[in-house]
């Protein structure tokens, strides 16, 4: 535990030195309170009290933040070759992968937390269903740590933070909205099987305010699999490498 | 601790970069890994070090194995990679500090233990510095503090001293030797003075296999095999005297090594010494001896010969 504690701790501290952490919560939040609070179908135009469109944004926002943060999570240490310098510690693949998982989700809450001022504020303007936000915190946050997963995953695969981007973005598409799109044009079978791969279907399940395990089901298996498979990719690269 | 080297095996392809290669070093013993570019220095470090998974045989530190026990080997050894990989965007008491966290030192032993790292290593001047404004001397310096700063039993260093200034060198030889009076140390080299300065035992690498394991008197003993010696004679015609040495009985070869000063390069046959009868040969013809030097065989000729074929 303490060494993922340090791992984490280590990678945060680096986020924040090279900027890239202020940039991301910033962004965050001025990308999501704009379309929330005042541009286009915001809040006062809808005139009920949640916060459907917050998290309407920020399912897509981090869908893209989340890349852009674990690009550089393993990549950086196969590029530099500190790769050599942690795994020669006393340190296991699991806890380099857990610390580096940690220290992201860590950020990507850190970037929501002030948005729970949304929620303060709207308890003020009316009646709100408190379930439903929490849940769609719980959704949004469960989403991500899929998503970082996945980052992690993509990162393994290459000492290129651009091809694991552009990898994360394009393997996370598909849960994103692609399936989604299949799922809802196709019939039977077939479209259950779809609906039930995306993303969609178990975020707005979740944000809506309903409780299902499956849902959480669906999540952690996507995150498991996702820390497993990079995990594997590392050892095989040390068999090889 | 010691270290025991099994029949160790490591392919990278149809290539094998590591051969069945076993050896022991004893606790406290200070070994030189010698070879050239390729041989399978870096490879070895690597299992020894529990980087890199070996497809055969086994190394046993202290009685734990690579295979079983990688946790509790990691914490005995200190590691100085090849290429000295470290976060550039650190500062060196930040980096310090975390990984003696990771060794998981007491909290109130750390800063004690930086302290003295900082001081050992020659960092006082730079220790608020960020890594990557540190020249590569200095960062050599970091990559050996963070190799040392959990007081390893085992010390493991590839390559410690390359991309160093002379001066540098000296240093970190000094430290070396000091640290091995304690320590096991295991450090590689292509350089033989490097390894001849520090190291009380020499390992010759090369392809993958163990080619010669001894002290440096040792091997110079080995390839010591027939009398060669540098001879000056004047007060004859050099055809001459060429003529009357190739006569003696013990000699095998003469070639001339300076034709104008008369210089010439004797050797004798296995076993036998040509000192005398060159000088009764001089003393009957009238010659007179300039020069007449016995030529010792180097290690880099060791070295060269060893690893050529």
């Amino acid at each position: 535990m303490n060494q993922i504690i340090q791992i984490a701790k280590r990678e945060l501290a680096s986020f924040f030195d090279s900027l890239m952490g202020y940039v991301l919560i910033i962004m965050f939040l001025g990308f999501s309170g704009f379309f929330t609070w005042i541009y286009g179908d915001d809040i006062f135009f809808i005139g009920e009290a949640n916060l459907n469109i917050f998290f309407k944004v920020a399912y897509w926002s981090l869908f893209f933040f989340i890349p852009s943060l674990t690009m550089r999570s393993l990549t950086g240490e196969l590029r530099g070759g500190t790769l050599e310098l942690l795994l020669t510690k006393p340190i296991s693949y699991w806890q380099l992968i857990l610390g580096k998982f940690t220290s992201t989700f860590i950020l990507i809450s850190m970037a929501l937390a002030p948005s729970i001022v949304y929620y303060i504020s709207l308890w003020f303007i009316g009646s709100v269903d408190h379930p439903a936000i929490i849940l769609g915190y719980i959704g949004l946050l469960m989403m991500s740590m899929s998503y970082i997963a996945l980052g992690i995953f993509c990162s393994s695969l290459s000492d290129s933070p651009i091809i694991a981007l552009l990898s994360s973005l394009c393997i996370g598409i598909f849960f994103h909205q692609i399936f989604e799109t299949i799922a809802s044009s196709s019939l039977g079978v077939m479209g259950s099987i779809f609906s039930s791969l995306s993303m969609f279907t178990h975020f707005e399940s979740i944000s809506r305010g309903i409780f299902d395990l499956q849902d959480f089901i669906y999540f952690f298996s996507l995150i498991i699999f996702g820390l497993y498979a990079s995990k594997e990719i590392l050892v095989s690269r040390n068999l090889n490498a | 601790m010691d270290i025991v080297v099994e029949h160790l095996t490591k392919r990278y392809g149809p290539q094998k970069a590591v051969d069945n290669i076993s050896f022991r070093v004893k606790a406290g013993e200070v070994l030189g890994f010698l070879g050239p570019n390729g041989a399978g220095k870096t490879t070895t470090m690597k299992a020894l070090s529990c980087f890199i998974m070996p497809e055969e045989g086994d190394v046993k530190i202290g009685g734990y194995s690579i295979r079983e026990h990688p946790e509790k080997i990691k914490k005995h050894i200190g590691y100085l990679p090849e290429n000295n990989p470290l976060y550039q965007d650190m500062n060196i008491i930040d980096f310090l500090e975390f990984i003696a966290k990771v060794h998981q030192i007491p909290k109130h032993l750390i800063q004690e233990r930086l302290l003295d790292m900082v001081k050992v290593c020659g960092l006082e001047g730079e220790k608020h510095k960020l890594i990557r404004e540190l020249s590569k001397g200095y960062q050599q310096r970091v990559g050996l503090a963070q190799a040392l700063i959990h007081d390893p039993d085992i010390l493991i260093l590839d390559e410690p001293t390359t991309g160093l200034d002379p001066n540098q060198i000296v240093e970190i030889r000094e430290l070396i030797r000091r640290i091995g009076k304690e320590k096991t140390v295991i450090l590689s080299s292509h350089i033989l003075a490097e390894v001849e300065a520090t190291c009380d035992r020499i390992m010759i690498i090369n392809n993958g296999r163990v080619i010669v394991d001894g002290t440096a008197e040792e091997l110079r003993k080995q390839a010591q095999g027939n009398e060669i010696l540098k001879l000056g004679v004047a007060g004859g015609d050099i055809n001459e005297i060429f003529e009357k040495l190739m006569d003696i009985e013990s000699v095998e070869t003469v070639d001339f090594i300076d034709f104008e000063c008369q210089l010439l390069e004797v050797q004798s046959y296995p076993d036998a010494s040509s000192v005398k009868a060159i000088f009764d040969t001089c003393v009957a013809n009238n010659y007179y001896i300039t020069e007449l030097t016995p030529i010792e065989t180097k290690l880099e000729d060791i070295f060269r010969e060893l690893t050529t074929h």
